[in-house]
């Protein structure tokens, strides 16, 4: 007779690569994931695939070109980049941009919340598996876009928002599409509500998925509504005010389970926020006046004036051939983007370029939370923790 | 950059002082923003008070930032911006960093958010950091050469 002897090793783990190259990471993010069976031990992104070297680039730019690499970091929020960077150049250089342009800049910058919000829960939906709703979000954030396009000439990449206001007056009219937005949108968001909060199987998808604490949270670095999730009321408008938030009413909706149905249903409420604050600035926007500050030497002079004033031809020609310098200084500027606090740390030397510029992408940061949201979970919660983390890599990697 | 008296009235800077005197080694106002800055072996101190500290209750690090000031030595300036919830104020804590020895102590067993800011700045700039769990590149491929974001690197890349 024999005996067979089997020899047990020691448990074996399968380590699984997700991405760059997958539907559900939203861009290029790969994230090397190792599991047990179905359970995840580790998950650790690897990203950079999108390094283009913005902060570099900025370096040899003059601070008005550096306006056109922002908007390619986070795409999917342009004008909340371009509002960041013009604040921080303007606290750098003392200025405060006129009532018009101030307020036209955060019914656009909550426009751009509500468009990308919209697209996180289109996408985010689809990858649970909810086609219905990213069709209907996506057919809401056309009438957004198109309200970009009339105003700045671009759906996407923008850069509307200039160093001491707006680059351009708006076309007449341009107010009607936003308050077309505000008609239809209460109604829509209710739709989307409609589809996904009872849902069973949206609820068994995100409910007790994707855990962080508040005191995690916090220790992670993590903002915005993934914060305010974790039941913490951290949102940059209201601790540290820019742009003149201080005078508009709102809530900062916050929820304590700290899960992915508590993140979905936190950016649900903050796009009805939105749209308060942007009712309350078509108020407040002021029908004529300046839309930059009068600042000779930084702030292009009209196209008349040029016509007809020796000057304004000579500031003109300075501004766009060396560009304006600075006092000596560093400042930090932080915004509250649709997906956190989205810093801009300015380094100025005195010379028309920045001498260094980083950028405190919000989407970097969470990122870094996704391990402790996925481990000791299933394979498949992986992609609801992706979806509510609202990453763009184009930010992540800048 | 000036170096206003009326800083010492400020009641962070007021107690790191009477916590430790040779925490500081010069305080920084400009534009409404406080800078403290501090003796590079005394950061990770520096940091566990001011995250620890009840009534101060930095807990949340926002961002490092590194600056190369290159040809200036010490040529490497990190800043390291941190925001107290329940304060409602935000402080900037500077060190600078030799560039013939770049090493500085971690500061991720305080914030755990440290920890890819430091692997950013390690890949872009070459600073280490001592007591970091996992420094290597994040952004570029490991076996990438060079730091890019130094001054003495091209923007079209080393030739």
């Amino acid at each position: 007779m024999t005996t067979v002897e089997t020899v047990v090793g020691p448990a074996q783990t399968l380590v699984l690569n997700m991405g760059p190259q997958h539907p559900s990471t939203h861009g290029v993010l790969r994230v090397v994931l190792e599991l047990d069976g179905e359970q995840i031990v580790r998950a650790e992104p690897e990203i950079g695939y999108l390094h283009t070297g913005i902060e570099k680039n900025a370096e040899a730019l003059t601070y008005s070109q550096t306006i056109t690499i922002t908007d390619r970091m986070d795409y999917l929020a342009p004008l909340s980049n371009n509002l960041g960077y013009c604040l921080a150049v303007e606290k750098l250089l003392g200025l405060e941009p006129p009532p018009r342009a101030k307020y036209i800049r955060v019914l656009l910058t909550e426009l751009t919340r509500l468009q990308s919000h919209l697209v996180w829960l289109g996408t985010h939906a689809i990858d649970l598996g909810a086609m219905t709703v990213f069709l209907y979000c996506f057919r809401e954030r056309e009438e957004i876009l198109k309200i970009f396009e009339m105003v700045s000439g671009q759906r996407m990449m923008t850069s509307y928002f200039r160093i001491g206001g707006i680059a351009l007056e708006p076309p007449p009219g341009w107010l009607d599409p936003v308050a077309r937005v505000l008609r239809i949108m209460p109604s829509r968001i209710d739709e989307y509500e409609s589809l996904l909060t009872r849902n069973s199987i949206w609820l068994g998808r995100t409910q007790g998925i994707g855990l962080l604490d508040a005191k995690d949270a916090i220790a992670m670095g993590v903002t915005g509504p993934m914060l305010r999730a974790s039941g913490v009321a951290y949102d940059v408008r209201k601790f540290f005010p820019y742009s003149g938030y201080d005078e508009f009413e709102f809530d900062v909706p916050t929820r304590t389970e700290g899960d992915c149905y508590a993140r979905y249903l936190v950016r649900l409420a903050e796009m009805r926020e939105s749209l308060k604050i942007i009712k309350q600035a078509m108020g407040k926007v002021p029908a004529e006046g300046a839309i930059k500050v009068d600042a000779p030497g930084i702030v292009p002079p009209q196209r008349e004036k040029m016509k007809t004033e020796m000057e304004s031809l000579i500031y003109h020609f300075k501004i766009f051939t060396e560009g304006f310098s600075p006092p000596v200084g560093e400042v930090y500027q932080a915004i509250e983007s649709p997906r956190g606090e989205l810093g801009f740390f300015i380094a100025s030397d005195g010379s028309p370029k920045p001498y260094r510029m980083k950028v405190r992408a919000p989407s970097f940061v969470n990122l870094q939370s996704l391990e402790k949201m996925v481990k000791g979970r299933l394979l498949s919660d992986v992609v609801a923790c992706i979806g509510t983390t609202d990453i763009v890599l184009g930010e992540v990697d800048r | 950059m000036t170096d206003t008296p009326d800083l010492d009235q400020n009641p962070i800077v007021s107690k790191l002082r009477a916590w430790d005197a040779g925490a500081i080694a010069e305080t920084l106002s400009f534009r409404g923003e406080t800078t403290v800055v501090v003796p590079r072996e005394r950061l990770r101190g520096v940091a566990e008070f001011l995250a620890s500290e009840a009534d101060l209750d930095f807990k949340l690090l926002v961002d490092i930032s590194a600056v190369d000031r290159f040809p200036v030595e010490p040529r490497f300036e990190l800043n390291y911006h941190l925001v107290s919830m329940s304060r409602r104020e935000r402080i900037r804590v500077r060190v600078w960093v030799a560039g013939s020895d770049p090493v500085v102590d971690s500061v991720t067993p305080v914030w755990t958010t440290a920890n890819w800011h430091e692997r950013e700045i390690f890949d872009l700039f070459g600073v280490r950091f001592a007591g970091h769990p996992d420094l290597r590149r994040i952004l570029l491929p490991e076996e990438w050469e060079g730091f890019p974001l130094r001054k003495d690197y091209p923007v079209e890349g080393p030739r």
